[in-house]
């Protein structure tokens, strides 16, 4: 029997909030976590995240009854409570996959994070998690070329890949930063790396970078006999900007170009990708402003979707955070986003605050990269943590080598080599990593020296957003 | 202070990836190794080159790659009869992980004369 229009302001729940709904296989699945103002009830709330994130508003209107809202609604399926922590409740909800544009991670979180965030009835919301069914992962393009084509476009097989952010991160001219990128890859590095605020200013012009960043390559190349490359960065003020960058990077012969998808939007970043795919270069993404999004445990978006959405848009590196350096990142989180990037399947698995099976199918994996305030005596525990389908990038712990960026370059590959090398021979490298590099560096001065100076550097803060357990 | 030593004219500079940067492995270090590729369930395959030639995706494989071997001397011994045949070519062991469509892991293990 066809509804009847009745204008007014209904409750949410008798719309969106449905418990005993069962999530289709192609449903978008997401779990917020929900902070909601004092004395309204979970299932109102939890309902009115559906509605707000998908079809709702805050009055009925006629159109409703033009259109199958029954069949286009999001639908709170679930509430749970959070351990240890009983000013919020973990709300789950269900969206059809019609709601969503194909292959465009823009649309799904312009419904998902959009007004619903600013919603005066919650006093703080967290997506915490998304299950893209496969059937919406196969209209996305995924990373440009995945981790098995990089290794084979590298030559670089059965260990990780060391890069270097060159610093100072802002204020050199071309060719001076040319000559940090050549000394670190002739002292053994696969990349160095533009830092993120390197765009285009003007002590520094991205074509003069590019040319003589090239050099640098190609001589380091030619010296050591190896693969290499450098993260172009072609962030840009506008798209079309961003792809003359990119389209002048693989004329001179650049095999790695590098973009930072928050800032620079997720829709340029797409596109990048699909262009990296179709002209065979790699594309490398760092991921500034992330720690606005993704730190406040009750607020935001957390990581591991955020790295989802990048594993969608494209990318071939991501950054992930290195456990144990100097910034954020809780070890069995971290873990579990690491897995999120590389793995084609990944279990629900609360203890790593991994809130649905994903399942990648056939898309392409990207390569978690451990950046910031890392140096050699983070080796053992870094290979121990992100195995051999990882970058490890040393910038300070590089270029702060007593002897300069080639001695600390050819310090830290000798370490990751003897790292692998114990692994492989069945020794436990967190428990043994002293023995490791002292017996390493007997044969490596530049291993000795840089082990010396940073002996005492530690950043053993503790973790502000962890998984979500009984803390108390 | 200490210089750092590499330059284009001297071939000593050229490294080989994984595992270059270290001591060459003992004749106890590369069995370890070559355990490791069996016990990864991988399939081992010697390569050769001649040097001047290195530096393309493809050497010449010496046989077919081993599937299937998991007797560590029958894979050293392999390796010891492609350096006979080719004694200054570059050889390389690779653990070939059919499920990853990808080398797991390479090694140079006997260098010919570095150019």
């Amino acid at each position: 029997m066809a509804k009847v229009y009745d204008a007014g302001v209904k409750d949410y729940r008798d719309t969106y909030w449905m418990p005993d709904y069962t999530p289709l296989e192609t449903d978008i699945l997401a779990c917020f976590k929900v902070t909601p103002q004092e004395g309204v009830p979970r299932e109102e709330i939890a309902a009115a995240v559906a509605a707000e994130s998908s079809t709702g508003t805050w009055t009925t209107v006629w159109t409703d009854l033009l259109t199958d809202l029954d069949h286009y609604k999001g639908r709170a399926y679930a509430i749970e409570d959070v351990p240890g922590d009983d000013t919020c409740f973990y709300a789950f909800v269900a969206y059809p996959i019609d709601l969503f544009e194909e292959g465009s991670v823009v649309n799904v979180m312009t419904s998902l994070v959009g007004n619903v965030f600013g919603f005066k009835a919650l006093r703080a919301l967290r997506l915490e998690d998304i299950r893209f069914p496969i059937a919406y992962v196969m209209t996305c393009n995924g990373p440009p070329q995945g981790i098995q084509m990089e290794r084979d476009i590298l030559n670089k097989y059965g260990r990780p890949l060391l890069g270097c952010t060159i610093k100072p991160k802002l204020g050199l001219s071309a060719k001076n930063y040319g000559r940090a990128c050549y000394e670190g890859l002739r002292g053994g590095l696969d990349f160095t790396k533009d830092d993120e605020n390197i765009n285009s200013q003007p002590f520094m012009r991205w074509r003069a970078r590019f040319d003589f960043v090239q050099e640098a390559i190609e001589k380091a190349e030619a010296e050591t006999g190896e693969r290499k490359g450098h993260y172009l960065n072609v962030t840009a003020p506008t798209s079309d900007e961003m792809m003359k960058r990119a389209e002048y990077a693989k004329e001179i012969g650049s095999p790695i170009i590098m973009h930072d998808y928050i800032t620079g939007g997720w829709s340029a970043n797409t596109q990048l990708a699909q262009w990296c795919q179709d002209n065979g270069m790699l594309l490398h993404i760092h991921r500034a402003m992330h720690a606005v999004l993704d730190r406040n445990p009750h607020h935001g978006i957390h990581f591991r979707v955020l790295a989802k959405i990048l594993r969608l848009s494209g990318g071939d590196h991501l950054h992930s955070g290195t456990v144990v350096g100097k910034l954020e990142g809780d070890r069995e989180a971290t873990l579990g986003w690491i897995d999120i990037m590389r793995d084609s399947f990944i279990k629900e698995d609360r203890s790593r605050g991994i809130f649905f099976d994903q399942d990648w199918g056939s898309m392409p994996g990207v390569i978690p990269v451990a950046s910031g305030g890392i140096h050699v005596w983070h080796m053992p525990a870094l290979v121990n943590i992100f195995g051999d389908d990882s970058c490890l990038q040393f910038g300070g712990g590089t270029l702060g080598h007593p002897w300069g960026n080639a001695a600390g370059a050819a310090a830290n590959r000798v370490a990751v080599e003897a790292c692998v090398e114990a692994r492989n021979s069945g020794r436990e490298l967190e428990k043994e990593g002293k023995d490791i590099l002292t017996s390493a560096a007997k044969h490596s001065p530049e291993l000795a020296i840089a082990m010396e100076t940073w002996k005492e550097i530690k950043f053993e803060f503790d973790t502000v957003d962890k998984i979500d357990a009984a803390h108390k | 202070m200490q210089d750092y030593q590499s330059s284009l004219g001297n071939a000593e500079s050229r490294k080989f990836e994984t595992f270059s940067y270290l001591p060459t492995l003992t004749a106890d270090q590369m069995r370890v190794q070559i355990q490791y590729i069996v016990d990864k369930g991988w399939n081992p395959s010697v390569e050769h080159t001649e040097p001047q030639h290195a530096a393309g995706s493809y050497w010449y494989m010496w046989k077919l790659p081993m599937f299937g071997e998991t007797d560590v001397d029958a894979i050293l011994q392999e390796i010891e009869n492609c350096h006979t045949a080719h004694p200054d070519n570059h050889v390389r062991l690779l653990g070939l992980d059919n499920f990853a469509q990808c080398a797991g892991t390479s090694m140079v293990i006997y260098r010919g004369q570095t150019v």
